[in-house]
C-alpha cells in the first residue's frame, strides 16, 4: 500500500489540495484566451478550435482508460457514435425537448460501456480489445445497415438545434463550456481515490487483487465514466456538426483517437488535448495545401516515435517541470 | 427485412462453397499475421496496406505483360515479391530500430505505416477502380449440385490447402522456420544461443508481408482493386487471428473458416445484416474461450 502511495501519488498535491494555485494558473490562462478568442480570429478558425475542443473531449475520455487504467480500449469511438445516434435519434423521430435528447446521449452510451465492457473486463490486454473490437463492430454493422432506423450510410443531416446553440460563435461557447465542465470532473476523478486505485491497477492488476480491490469492478466503473464522457463527446459533435453517420463508430476514428493520446502523451493528463490539437490541425491545415495529408501525418508520427516516444507533452514535462518519471515506467503497462 | 431464399440443399452446399473460398483468402492473409504477431508480438496494422498493395501490384504486372494469361500467372508470382521487398525496406530501414520500444509504440508505427502506405497507393495508382481478368481456363463456372460455382473461387480453394502445406512444411521442417518458432517462444534465449534475432524478426515481418501479398493477388480478379481494400480486411484478419488464438497458424485457419462460413450463411440467411454475423461469431467464441481456440504462442 505504501508503495502505490509514494509511487503514483504526488504527495505535496495532496498536501496542498487538489487545486494548487499555481497549477491553475496555466489552464485559467488557456481558458481566458479561448473565451476571448472567437471575435477576433476569423470564423474558420473558431470552428477548427471547436472541433479541436470536441476531440480533445474525446480523447481525453478514452485516456482515462488507455493511459490511466491501462486498459486497451481500441473502439472507443463507438460510444461516441451511440451518444451522437441518441442525440440525433431523439431530435429528428421524436418530439423531445433537446435537453432530454442531450443528456440521454451520454446515458445511452455509458449504457453501451456497461453492457460491452460487462463482457470485455473478463479478458486481458490485446483479447480485451479484440472482444471490443468485435462487439463495437457488431454496433457499427447494425447502425449501417438499420437504413429505416438510421439512414445506413447517409447518416442523419439538418439535426434541428435550439436557437440558443445554432449560431457559430454560441456554439463555440457551448462547447468550450462543457469542455470546461468536464476537463474539470475528469481531473477530480483523476485525483480520487478511485483515478488512484486505477492507476494502481494499471501498473499492477496481481498486487491490486491480492490487497483486496476488485480489479473488475473498478475496471468496469472506469469504462462506465469514459464511455459516459466519450456520449458527451458525442453531444458535442452534433451540436458543432448538426449531423450524424456511421463512419463516427467505424474502426479507423478509434484509431485515431487511440492514437491522439499515444501522440500527446499517454501517461499524463492533459496529453490527449495537446494530441486532438495536433491530429485535427493537421487534417486541417496540411488539408489545404495536398490531399495527401495523411502522408505527412504518418511521417510526423514516425520522427514522434523516434525522437519524442513519451509523447509531446510528456517531453514537454520531463524537459520543463523536472518531474521524476515516476509514472513512466516501462514495460509496467 | 426479407429473410432469404429457399434453404435448398443446393443453396446451402453452394454457398458453403462460397464461404470457403473466401475462408481461404481470409486465412492466407491472416497466416501472415498471426506469423507477424507471433514472432514479433505485433499487431501489423499496415499489413492490409500491403494487401492492397498486392492486388495493385498484381494489376500492374499484369498490364506490363499484356494482361492475357501469362500476365496474370507471373502478377500471382510477383505479386507477393515486390509486397515482400517494400516490406523489408520498411523494416530494415525504421520498424528494425524500435524492437526495445514499448509495446504501443510498435503499434503505433504499423500504424503510421499504414497510413504512409495508403497514401503512396493513392500516389502511385490513383483513386480509380481497377480490375484484372482471369484467364480463360479459370472464367466462368462449373455446375455444382445442379448450381453454377465460379471456378476462380474453385481455384482458390485448391491454392489455400496448398498454402498451408507450405506453411506447415516450412515452420516444421526447416531450420529457418524452426528458429523464427523458436524466437516467438522466448527470444533472449533464441539471442542467447547467437542467432541473430534482429535478422529472424526481419525474416518473420517480411514473410508475413509475403503471404499478405500473396492473398492480395489471389484476390484481385474476384473484386474490383480500389482504395480502402486496406480497411475492409485488416480488421477481419485481426479478429481471426484473435479467435484461433494469436500467433498460432492452425488457429488463424480455424479462425478463417468461421469468419467466411459464418458470413456466407449470413447473406443467405438474412442479406441485409450479413455482415453483422462474422462479428456476432467471433463476439460468442471470444466470451466462450477468452483465449482464443487454439492455443496462443503467447
Amino acid at each position: 500500500m505504501i508503495r502505490f502511495q509514494t509511487k503514483f501519488h504526488k504527495e505535496p498535491n495532496l498536501v496542498r489540495g487538489i487545486f494548487s494555485l499555481r497549477s491553475l494558473v496555466f489552464p485559467g490562462v488557456v481558458f481566458v484566451v479561448l473565451l476571448i478568442l472567437p471575435p477576433i480570429i476569423p470564423r474558420f478558425y473558431t470552428y477548427t478550435l471547436a472541433v479541436i475542443l470536441e476531440t480533445a473531449l474525446l480523447a481525453m475520455s478514452l485516456n482515462m482508460l488507455v493511459g490511466h487504467g491501462g486498459l486497451f480500449q481500441f473502439h472507443h469511438g463507438v460510444f461516441y457514435g451511440v451518444g451522437a445516434y441518441t442525440v440525433a435519434l431523439i431530435l429528428t423521430k421524436t418530439p423531445l425537448p433537446t435537453w432530454v435528447a442531450l443528456i440521454a446521449g451520454p446515458l445511452m452510451a455509458a449504457l453501451t460501456g456497461l453492457v460491452i465492457g460487462w463482457f470485455c473486463v473478463r479478458l486481458s490486454k490485446l483479447y480485451f480489445g479484440m472482444l471490443q473490437i468485435s462487439l463495437g463492430s457488431l454496433v457499427w454493422a447494425v447502425v449501417f445497415r438499420w437504413y429505416r432506423l438510421t439512414n445506413g450510410d447517409d447518416g442523419i443531416h439538418g439535426i434541428p438545434m435550439p436557437p440558443f446553440i445554432t449560431s457559430q460563435s454560441s456554439v463555440y461557447y457551448f462547447i468550450l463550456i462543457v469542455f470546461a465542465i468536464c476537463l474539470i470532473v475528469m481531473y477530480l476523478i483523476f485525483k480520487s481515490p478511485f483515478g488512484a486505485t486505477l492507476q494502481a491497477i494499471r501498473d499492477n492488476p496481481e498486487r491490486c487483487e491480492a490487497i483486496g480491490v476488485n480489479v473488475r469492478r473498478h475496471q468496469l466503473i472506469a469504462i462506465i465514466i469514459a464511455t459516459f464522457f466519450a456520449g458527451i463527446a458525442g453531444d458535442l459533435f452534433v451540436v458543432l456538426e448538426g449531423s450524424v453517420f456511421p463512419d463516427l463508430l467505424f474502426w479507423v476514428l478509434s484509431l485515431e483517437i487511440f492514437i491522439m493520446c499515444l501522440l500527446g502523451g499517454w501517461f499524463t493528463f492533459a496529453g490527449p488535448i495537446l494530441g486532438a490539437t495536433i491530429m485535427v490541425s493537421l487534417r486541417t491545415f496540411v488539408g489545404i495545401y495536398t490531399e495527401y495529408w495523411t502522408l505527412i501525418l504518418g511521417i510526423i508520427l514516425i520522427l514522434l516515435i523516434f525522437f519524442l516516444p513519451e509523447g509531446v507533452w510528456g517531453y514537454v514535462l520531463e524537459k520543463f517541470h523536472s518531474q521524476p518519471k515516476e509514472a513512466i515506467e516501462k514495460g509496467s503497462v | 427485412m426479407e429473410i432469404g431464399q429457399t434453404f435448398t440443399f443446393a443453396a446451402l452446399g453452394i454457398q458453403f462453397l462460397v464461404g470457403l473460398s473466401r475462408a481461404m483468402i481470409l486465412f492466407i492473409v491472416s497466416a501472415g499475421m498471426s506469423f507477424v504477431l507471433g514472432v514479433l508480438r505485433v499487431p501489423n496494422i499496415a499489413h492490409g496496406s500491403l494487401y492492397m498493395i498486392g492486388a495493385f501490384s498484381a494489376f500492374t504486372i499484369s498490364n506490363l505483360l499484356g494482361g492475357g494469361p501469362g500476365g496474370f500467372w507471373m502478377a500471382l508470382i510477383l505479386a507477393p515479391f515486390v509486397v515482400a521487398v517494400v516490406a523489408l525496406i520498411a523494416e530494415r530501414s525504421l520498424f528494425c530500430h524500435l524492437y526495445e520500444r514499448e509495446h504501443l509504440m510498435l503499434l503505433l508505427f504499423t500504424f503510421a505505416l499504414m497510413l504512409i502506405l495508403g497514401d503512396l497507393v493513392k500516389i502511385f495508382w490513383g483513386a480509380d477502380y481497377r480490375s484484372i481478368m482471369a484467364p480463360d481456363m479459370l472464367r466462368g463456372s462449373v455446375s455444382i449440385f445442379g448450381s453454377p460455382f465460379p471456378r476462380y473461387n474453385l481455384f482458390i480453394l485448391i491454392i489455400g490447402p496448398l498454402v498451408a502445406v507450405g506453411i506447415w512444411f516450412f515452420s516444421n521442417k526447416t531450420k529457418v522456420g524452426k528458429i523464427a518458432r523458436a524466437a516467438a517462444v522466448d527470444r533472449e534465449m533464441v539471442g542467447a544461443i547467437g542467432i541473430n534475432v534482429s535478422w529472424v524478426f526481419a525474416f518473420a515481418f517480411v514473410l508475413g508481408c509475403f503471404l499478405a501479398g500473396l492473398g492480395g493477388a489471389l484476390v484481385s480478379p474476384t473484386t474490383s482493386i480500389s482504395l480502402g481494400m486496406d480497411h475492409d480486411i485488416i480488421m477481419e484478419a485481426f479478429l481471426i487471428v484473435t479467435i484461433g488464438g494469436l500467433g498460432n497458424m492452425w488457429g488463424a485457419l480455424v479462425g478463417s473458416l468461421i469468419f467466411g462460413l459464418s458470413q456466407a450463411f449470413g447473406i443467405l440467411f438474412w442479406p441485409q445484416f450479413a455482415i453483422v454475423f462474422p462479428y456476432i461469431a467471433v463476439a460468442i467464441i471470444l466470451i466462450w474461450r477468452p483465449r482464443g481456440m487454439l492455443k496462443s504462442v503467447w
